[in-house]
C-alpha cells in the first residue's frame, strides 16, 4: 500500500507535539519538565517551518531557505538551553527545590 | 568726546560693563573688582564733568527706538541733557567717586567684596539712567533698577537676618510708591498720547481735564513719596541702615533717594499745572521732614539719627518742589548741598564705626574727639552745613527753600519748616556732644584710633565740599537752578528779613539747648516713648498686614483645604489606589497560571482572526 505524506500529517504531528507541550507546561510541577516541554513546543514550531520549506516547491526544488533557517534557530535554542537551566540550577541552590508552587515570592 | 551724545551714552554704558565684568569674570578677585568699580567710577566722574562743563544748553539727541507699538506708543532710550540732569549727574557721579574709594577702605576685608562693588556699579548705571532719561518710560525701568541695586546693596550681609528683612522691607514698601508711579504715567499717557517730558510739557497747554490731571500728578507723586521716602512710606529708610556704611551713604543719603525730588524736579511743568497737587506735595515734605526731625531726636544708633535726619531734608526737598520754579530750584539746590553733606556725615559715621569696632549706639561711645581728630573735624564740618550754619553750603540752600515758602505765601509749610530748623541742630549736636565729648563710656571706645587714608580722604574731600558748595565756582552747573542764591552776601544782607531771623534763633536756641541738656551725661535725660519708637507708625502697619493679610489667608486656607485638596489632590489619588487594587487581584503569583492566561489569549486571538 502506497501511503504519501503529505504536508497535512507534517501538520498534525508538529500540532499534536505542541499541544503535549503546551499540556506540560501548564499542568506539571516541576520546574525542569517545564522546560523540557517549552522545548517541545519549540520542536512542535520547528518541525511547522521544516514542512513548510520542503513542500513550498520552486522552480523544481524544495525551498531550503526554510531548512537552513532551522539550523540557526536549533543553536539560538541550544544557548538559550543553556542560560535557563543554568537559570533553574541557581534557583534550586537558593531555594533547594524547583517546585513551581513555591517560587511565589513575586507575588503580591 | 566733545559730543554729548556719545558722552551721555559712554557715561550710562560704563557701569553697566563695569559690573557685568564683575559678575562674570574678576569675581573671584575681590581686589580687582573692586579697583575696576573704582575706576569707571572715576572715568565717570570726568565724562560728567565733560557734559557739565555744556552748560545750560539743552543737547537734542538721538533716541534709540526700543518699543514700537505702532502711533500710539514708542518707547526708546534716549537722554535729555540740560541744566538739571548736568547737574545731578555731576553729584552722583562726586559721591559715587568718593563711596567707591572710601568702601576700598571700609569694605576691605569683607567676604562679598567683588558682589558689593558689583552692586554699586550696577546702581551707578541705574541711577545714570534715570537722571539722563527723556521720557517716563526709561526712568520707570531705571527707577527699578534703582530699586533692586537698593535691594542687593542693603541685603549685602544677608546672614543677618535684620539686614534681609529690611532689604525686602525697602523693595516691597518702594512697590507700593512705584505702582502709583505706573499708574500716573499711564494717565498722563492717556492725558497726553505721549510719554515724553517735551512732547508732554507740549501738549498740556491745552485740553487737560483738570480732574485727571490731578489724580496724574498725585500718582506720580506717589512714586517720590515710595523713593525718596516720604510720609507715609518713610519706614524703610531707618531700616535700610542694615546695609554696609557707604550703601547709606551713597544710595540711601545722597542720590538714590533723592532722585524722587530729581524727578518731581523734572517734571515740575506737570506740578505747575495742578495746583491741588502741588499743595498736597508742599505738606506732605513739610510733615516729613517735621516728623522725621522729631524721630531722630529719640534714636541712639549713630546711623539711624542721620537716616531720620535724611528723611527730614529730603522732605524740605519735596516741599520746595510743590512751591513752583524758584522752590523746585531751590529744593534741586537743596539736593544738591545735602548730597555733600550728608554723605560726609554717613562716610564719617562709617569712619567712626569702623574705629570703634562696629559700635552704633552713640550711648558707648565718647570721647572720640581726641582719638579720631580728622573724623571728628571733618564730622562737625558736616554737622555744621546741615544745620545750615551761616556760610557753609546748607545755609544757602535751605535759606533759599524757607524764602520760596515765604514767597509763595506757604505760611504753614514755612513754620513748620522753622520749627524743624529748631529740632535739626537739636539733634545733631545731642549726636556729636555724646558721641565726641566726654569720656569714653566703653572699651571700643576708649581704644578707637584714626582711620586709614583711603577712608579720611573722601572725608577730607566731601567736608571742602560740604563748606562751599554752595559758592558760584563750585557751583555752576547747578547755577541757573536757584539763580541769585549761590553765596550771594548781598542778596542774603539786602533781604535780611523773617527768614534770617528765625533761622538764626532756630539755630541758636537749638545748639543752647542741646548742649546744655546733653553735656557730660551718660545715658539719655529724655524719656520720649512716642519719639524713640516712631510714633507707632511701623507697629500701626504690622497691624494692617496682619489683619489684611491673615483673613486673605485665613480664606485661601478655606480654598485650599476644603476644595482643591479633595477635588485635585485626593480623588485622582483614590482612584489611581483603587485601580491599583483591583489589578492586585490578577497577580496570583503562580507562573503556570499566567501561562494559562496567556494561552488563552493567544487561543482568542487565533479565534478572532480565523472566524
Amino acid at each position: 500500500m502506497e501511503s504519501t505524506l503529505t504536508l497535512n500529517h507534517f501538520l498534525l504531528v508538529s500540532g499534536v507535539l505542541f499541544a503535549i507541550g503546551l499540556a506540560g507546561v501548564l499542568l506539571r510541577r516541576n520546574l525542569i519538565i517545564i522546560f523540557m516541554c517549552l522545548e517541545l513546543m519549540l520542536s512542535a514550531a520547528n518541525l511547522t517551518l521544516v514542512a513548510f520549506s520542503r513542500f513550498h516547491v520552486v522552480e523544481g526544488q524544495p525551498d531550503y531557505n526554510g531548512q537552513v533557517l532551522l539550523f540557526f534557530i536549533i543553536t539560538v535554542a541550544a544557548a538559550e538551553v543553556a542560560v535557563g537551566l543554568a537559570i533553574i540550577v541557581a534557583l534550586f541552590r537558593s531555594r533547594g527545590t524547583t517546585d513551581v508552587g513555591k517560587v511565589n515570592s513575586m507575588k503580591f | 568726546m566733545t559730543d554729548a551724545n556719545t558722552t551721555a551714552w559712554a557715561l550710562l554704558l560704563l557701569p553697566l560693563v563695569t559690573a557685568g565684568l564683575i559678575v562674570v569674570a574678576t569675581r573671584r578677585w575681590s581686589g580687582l573688582s573692586a579697583l575696576l568699580a573704582t575706576g569707571s567710577a572715576g572715568i565717570t566722574l570726568v565724562l560728567a564733568a565733560l557734559l557739565a562743563a555744556g552748560g545750560e544748553s539743552v543737547v537734542e539727541t538721538k533716541t534709540f527706538p526700543w518699543i514700537d507699538l505702532g502711533t500710539h506708543l514708542q518707547v526708546g532710550i534716549g537722554f535729555e541733557i540740560d541744566g538739571l540732569s548736568r547737574g545731578m549727574m555731576l553729584i552722583v557721579t562726586i559721591v559715587g567717586f568718593l563711596v567707591h574709594l572710601f568702601s576700598l577702605g571700609y569694605m576691605k576685608d569683607d567676604r562679598g567684596k567683588s558682589r558689593y562693588f558689583a552692586g554699586l556699579s550696577l546702581f551707578m548705571f541705574s541711577m545714570t539712567g534715570i537722571v539722563l532719561a527723556n521720557n517716563f518710560v526709561m526712568m520707570f525701568v531705571f527707577w527699578e533698577l534703582v530699586g533692586v541695586s537698593s535691594y542687593i546693596l542693603i541685603g549685602h550681609w544677608y546672614d543677618k537676618p535684620s539686614a534681609g528683612d529690611a532689604a525686602k522691607k525697602a523693595f516691597l514698601v518702594n512697590r507700593i510708591g512705584d505702582f502709583g508711579f505706573m499708574v500716573g504715567i499711564l494717565l498722563v499717557w492717556v492725558l497726553t498720547g505721549s510719554i515724553y517730558f517735551k512732547e508732554i510739557a507740549a501738549a498740556l497747554g491745552g485740553i487737560v481735564p483738570a480732574g485727571i490731571l490731578h489724580a496724574a500728578v498725585l500718582c506720580i507723586f506717589c512714586g517720590a513719596v515710595g523713593k525718596s521716602a516720604q510720609v507715609p512710606l518713610h519706614v524703610w529708610l531707618p531700616d535700610a541702615m542694615e546695609g554696609p556704611t557707604p550703601v547709606s551713604a551713597l544710595i540711601h543719603a545722597a542720590t538714590m533717594v533723592a532722585a524722587g525730588v530729581f524727578m518731581l524736579a523734572r517734571v515740575g511743568f506737570l506740578i505747575e499745572a495742578s495746583e491741588l497737587a502741588a499743595h498736597v506735595i508742599t505738606w506732605v515734605g513739610a510733615i516729613t521732614a517735621l516728623l522725621a526731625a522729631l524721630m531722630a531726636v529719640a534714636q541712639s544708633d549713630i546711623k539711624r539719627i542721620l537716616a531720620y535726619s535724611t528723611l527730614s531734608q529730603l522732605g524740605f526737598m519735596v516741599m520746595a518742589q510743590g512751591l513752583g520754579p524758584e522752590g523746585s530750584g531751590a529744593g534741586m539746590f537743596h539736593l544738591y548741598t545735602h548730597a555733600f553733606f550728608k554723605a560726609l556725615l554717613f562716610l564719617g559715621s562709617g569712619a567712626v564705626i569702623y574705629a570703634c569696632h562696629h559700635e552704633q549706639d552713640i550711648w558707648k561711645m565718647g570721647g572720640l574727639r581726641k582719638k579720631t581728630r580728622i573724623t571728628f573735624i571733618t564730622f562737625a564740618i558736616g554737622t555744621a552745613a546741615l544745620i545750615a550754619f551761616p556760610f557753609t553750603s546748607g545755609f544757602w540752600s535751605k535759606e533759599a527753600i524757607l524764602d520760596a515758602a515765604l514767597h509763595e505765601q506757604a505760611y504753614g509749610p514755612f513754620w513748620i519748616a522753622v520749627v524743624v530748623a529748631f529740632l535739626t541742630p537739636f539733634y545733631m549736636m545731642r549726636l556729636l556732644v555724646v558721641a565726641f565729648f566726654g569720656k569714653a563710656r566703653t572699651d571700643h571706645a576708649s581704644h578707637a584710633r584714626e582711620v586709614a587714608p583711603v577712608m579720611w580722604i573722601p572725608l577730607v574731600v566731601l567736608s571742602v565740599l560740604a563748606l562751599l558748595s554752595a559758592y558760584p565756582f563750585i557751583a555752576g552747573p547747578m547755577m541757573a537752578q536757584s539763580p541769585g542764591r549761590h553765596g550771594d552776601f548781598a542778596h542774603l544782607f539786602g533781604h535780611w528779613g523773617l527768614t534770617a531771623t528765625v533761622s538764626m534763633v532756630g539755630l541758636i536756641v537749638g545748639n543752647v539747648a542741646a548742649v546744655a541738656l546733653y553735656r557730660g551725661r551718660d545715658s539719655e535725660p529724655l524719656k520720649l516713648p512716642l519719639l524713640k519708637n516712631k510714633f507707632y507708625i511701623d507697629e500701626f502697619y504690622q497691624g494692617i498686614v496682619r489683619i489684611a493679610q491673615d483673613s486673605t489667608a485665613k480664606g485661601l486656607d478655606f480654598v485650599d483645604r476644603y476644595l482643591v485638596d479633595p477635588l485635585f489632590a485626593r480623588f485622582p489619588a483614590f482612584g489611581a489606589m483603587g485601580a491599583g487594587s483591583l489589578l492586585r487581584l490578577f497577580q496570583v503569583g503562580n507562573v503556570q497560571a499566567y501561562a494559562m492566561a496567556f494561552g488563552l489569549g493567544a487561543l482568542l486571538l487565533l479565534a478572532f482572526l480565523l472566524f
